[in-house]
């Protein structure tokens, strides 16, 4: 199964540097989402829960466009079949998808994070720099875990870009009230705050959660 | 198939609701804060607490449907979950006017129940989209029980997420220490509790037994149409077209 999902994982990234089709859109959806908060607040910084909520928001909606292209070339080109033609366990395309997805919104949150620091955000990011990684990392395991199933939901159907956003976003909200609310102390006026525990807790009870289910569920959407 | 028992569930389910409306009008004290406005409280949360627990239904046939690959669990399940929705819808707009009666306003966003039922609620609204939108029905089948069991792991814990988030203004009327109900109430409540529950399964397997009808009619169109040459045509639907 590591080999499988190693190659899978090669395959895709290398496509990635190749053509650049999912992360710099991301990016670039971002940084202009931070520009369109800029105008719609009509603020020149914000900090605190409002800061959390702008760059929480941003990074979902980002994601969501990742989500969508995850198997567009499977299903185009003819990878799902390659794949089920393969002898290996059929759980390692999730896996090594799901390391995909957490790989490009990492990727996209190295650039994305700072424009919103230099953009948009009033106090310095710096002094906790640390635990924004950690409440970072957590929720893009989440996302990776729910876009993976989500992205093979959608791409049995015809209506792919429709279908993706409405059933990802619901399912992100407990996800995206846990990472706000551990973020907004990291970002206020007044100096960062301690990180809140319990928000921790259910970013990872989340990840916990649908990483077993997509793992239980995600075979039956690759049968032909 | 699904017809079994529909007669004595039809009468056990309009005795319930009768049996509760009765007890909710001349049973029940008025309540002492909000008076008669409080009565809708019956309506409301059996409503919302039967179609949170369609819903988890929805995904446990979904599962049944995985392993074993047996239409008729597609259909339990798309019908449970469309009935859910119906009443989801119910559970929203009398739940607003009761919020509106007691606390003046249609929505209240620091009420974790409220918040996180209309979460629940958009994301079940995927359900008919996701099906509609998928023509071969094999893989409709699987992939709506795929999204029936992710759906269904996550109801309760959106609920414990937004909980966490909000205050508790919301009454808890089914704490670990029993809520506060004065024994009338708590009888009502019990018996519009079970009545909706009855309801919600006798729609169920209505609404089974009418689909199952309607493919079995289809078929035999079908069947009769190859005699004479003549093409019958299939609509594209949400639901399950054929066991």
């Amino acid at each position: 199964m590591r080999r499988a999902v190693a190659a899978v994982i090669r395959k895709d990234l290398r496509i990635e540097l190749r053509t650049g089709e999912a992360v710099p859109a991301m990016l670039l959806f971002s940084v202009s989402t931070f520009v369109l908060f800029h105008f719609a607040l009509d603020r020149a910084s914000v900090e605190g829960e409002l800061a959390a909520g702008v760059l929480w928001v941003t990074l979902l909606f980002a994601a969501v466009l990742g989500m969508s292209r995850l198997f567009v070339a499977e299903r185009e080109q003819g990878g799902f079949d390659g794949f089920l033609l393969a002898p290996v366990d059929r759980t390692s395309l999730f896996v090594a998808k799901a390391a995909v997805l957490f790989a490009f919104l990492a990727a996209v949150e190295l650039a994305a994070v700072p424009a919103f620091a230099i953009l948009l955000l009033g106090p310095s990011p710096w002094p906790a720099a640390g635990e924004l990684v950690l409440v970072l990392l957590l929720a893009d395991l989440g996302i990776a875990v729910i876009g993976t199933l989500v992205g093979a939901l959608g791409i049995q159907t015809r209506a792919r870009e429709l279908i993706v956003p409405i059933i990802a976003l619901p399912l992100m909200i407990p996800l995206a009230i846990a990472a706000a609310r551990a973020t907004s102390p990291l970002f206020l006026e007044a100096g960062a705050e301690a990180l809140p525990g319990r928000w921790l807790l259910v970013l990872g009870l989340y990840d916990l959660v649908f990483g077993l289910v997509a793992f239980a569920v995600f075979d039956f959407l690759l049968e032909e | 198939m699904f017809a079994r028992g529909l007669k004595p569930l039809s009468i056990a389910s309009v005795v319930l609701i009768v049996g509760a409306f009765a007890l909710v009008f001349f049973y029940a004290p008025n309540d002492a804060d909000q008076g008669f406005v409080q009565k809708i409280f019956y309506l409301h949360v059996p409503v919302a607490i039967v179609a949170l627990l369609g819903f988890v239904a929805g995904g446990v046939f979904g599962i049944r449907y995985l392993r074993t690959g047996d239409r008729s669990h597609d259909l339990r399940s798309y019908v449970a979950i469309h009935i859910s929705l119906i009443l989801a819808v119910a559970a929203l707009v009398t739940g607003s006017i009761w919020a509106r009666a007691a606390w003046g306003q249609w929505w209240v966003w620091d009420e974790p129940t409220l918040v996180s039922f209309l979460i629940v609620f958009l994301l079940y609204a995927c359900y008919q989209p996701l099906r509609f939108s998928i023509e071969d029905p094999e893989r409709q089948a699987r992939t709506a029980a795929v999204f029936a069991i992710v759906a269904g792991a996550f109801v309760p814990l959106n609920f414990m997420a937004v909980r966490l988030a909000e205050s508790l203004v919301h009454p808890r009327v089914l704490s670990a220490t029993g809520g506060s109900m004065p024994g009338e109430m708590r009888l009502t409540f019990l018996v519009a509790l079970v009545g909706m529950a009855v309801l919600f399964v006798t729609l169920w397997k209505y609404e089974l037994t009418s689909k199952q009808a309607s493919m079995q009619l289809r078929a035999l169109k079908r069947a009769l149409a190859d005699e004479d040459d003549s093409w019958v045509p299939t609509r594209r639907s949400a639901a399950p077209q054929q066991l």
